[in-house]
């Protein structure tokens, strides 16, 4: 199918690339289907709302920068979702990225969860106060590189 | 909106399963215990706030000409 983008224009998505929020983002509850587009640069991806064309997140696997991540929720929230596995989970963080650039923030505190299985997704709520809303994914990734070595 | 008051040690209650429990009242601060059965969803005001407004500012990331290539291995 044919949809309209805020970021690439009209795409051409498969309907495996749709999920469903039927409680939306906390701030937008009105917007409950998108797609996940992959960005022109990798590892970004589009979660692009079909509902408002101009309603666009980015995302980015939270695991790929920090491999510590650890989210502890409850198997009766993920049910909501009809989470019977872990296996069935794929994790998103939201990327925020201002207006000058830099810097490039990823949300740790409240990931989207997607159950791969029948694509229902939901924006969970990280109670660990580690995880905070604004993650500079470069120099946390540094700071990774750095203790390795 | 239910406005009422406790003392320390006093209860709430909220459906047959939810228990809020005044523990400590020292100036403006107020300690509470929540019991819950562990499908509510239970969290300070302003985590709430703050995933809302970064949804927001996330929203309105300035998408540049091409986004930045992270150096993944």
């Amino acid at each position: 199918m044919e949809i309209k983008t805020k970021a690439l224009g009209v795409i051409s998505i498969e309907r495996e690339q749709i999920i469903t929020l039927e409680r939306g983002f906390f701030g937008f509850p009105k917007y409950h289907q998108f797609a996940l587009i992959d960005a022109e640069q990798k590892p970004f991806v589009y979660i692009q709302s079909l509902e408002e064309q101009n309603l666009s997140f980015i995302a980015i696997d939270p695991f790929l920068f920090r491999y510590d991540y650890e989210l502890d929720i409850e198997d009766a929230i993920l049910s909501e979702i009809g989470v019977e596995s872990a296996a069935d989970v794929l994790v998103f963080a939201l990327v925020t990225i201002p207006s000058e650039g830099t810097p490039i923030t990823a949300n740790l505190q409240g990931p989207l969860i997607i159950n791969k299985k029948n694509r229902q997704a939901m924006q969970a709520v990280i109670n660990d106060p580690q995880w905070k809303t604004k993650h500079d994914i470069l120099a946390e990734m540094n700071t990774r590189e750095n203790t390795s070595c | 909106m239910l406005i009422l008051s406790r003392k320390t040690n006093q209860k709430i209650r909220i459906n047959d399963d939810i228990e809020i429990t005044i523990i400590d009242v020292r100036g403006d601060q107020v300690k509470i215990g929540i019991t819950a059965p562990r499908s509510v969803k239970v969290f300070r005001e302003e985590v709430y706030i703050g995933i809302q407004r970064e949804n927001e500012a996330a929203s309105k990331s300035t998408v540049p000409k091409s986004l930045p290539a992270l150096p993944f291995r």
